[in-house]
């Protein structure tokens, strides 16, 4: 840890992208800020970590439902308002790209570029059935102390 | 004013000019000075206020043509 440098955390307990968007904006612009940057990943915001692939990986009955109703990363995460059963997202991204905004997971490679910490919450990942394989690389697992040893340092502390 | 390096940010939007901007101060030496071209409006907010967290210097700013350009001296 260096010392001196101002920190950021964010928990991203949303699974809505325009939700995880804002938060991964605000981790981006707070690297540039240089300070260190932890994203605490629980329960929906999971679904942000997830390949986009399928991972063949043993589980049970309802864990396997989970995984089937959770969106499979970033790219498939609904919107918080006017989702219109999916058509909402791809509108979104149209007016992303009108507009040279990045998406999310442009954003979220963006934010690992520059050093931001990606924490899993151990917890609710083992809850939703998810298995270490089935989140992207470059990730920290970790729990409630770990969250809270960054946070009680935190210059910027959220909640999204 | 000896302008070490530009930084091309027109078209993008928010969080790029400014992860652009910090990039590209990473790459230079105390005094030198480097040029910001954007075209995103909250930008005008965004670069002084990092500029001013950040201890570097906003040495003069402009806009025309809806081309904001700035000048910051790293510090």
């Amino acid at each position: 840890m260096s010392r001196g440098k101002k920190k950021t955390t964010i928990i991203l307990f949303s699974g809505d992208y325009d939700k995880a968007m804002a938060a991964y904006i605000i981790a981006n612009g707070a690297a540039a800020y240089d300070h260190e940057v932890t994203i605490f990943h629980t329960f929906w915001g999971l679904n942000a970590l997830r390949k986009e692939e399928h991972v063949p990986v043993q589980k049970g009955f309802l864990e396997k439902m989970f995984a089937k109703m959770m969106p499979r990363g970033a790219d498939k995460m609904g919107l918080s308002r006017m989702n219109f059963a999916g058509v909402g997202p791809k509108l979104i991204k149209h007016v992303i790209e009108k507009h040279n905004a990045m998406p999310l997971p442009d954003l979220i490679e963006m934010a690992k570029e520059q050093g931001v910490k990606l924490v899993a919450c151990q917890m609710t990942v083992d809850l939703l059935g998810l298995k270490q394989e089935e989140l992207i690389d470059g990730i920290e697992f970790a729990g409630v102390a770990a969250y809270l040893a960054d946070a009680s340092e935190g210059n910027v502390n959220l909640f999204i | 004013m000896n302008i070490a390096k530009i930084v091309d940010a027109k078209g993008l939007s928010c969080p790029m000019p400014l992860v652009k901007t910090k990039k590209a101060i990473d790459g230079l030496a105390s005094g030198q000075v480097l040029e910001v071209q954007t075209t995103d409006k909250g930008a005008k907010s965004d670069l002084s206020a990092w500029a001013q967290a950040s201890g570097h210097k906003l040495i003069d700013m402009k806009e025309g043509n809806g081309v904001f350009t700035f000048w910051i001296e790293k510090a």
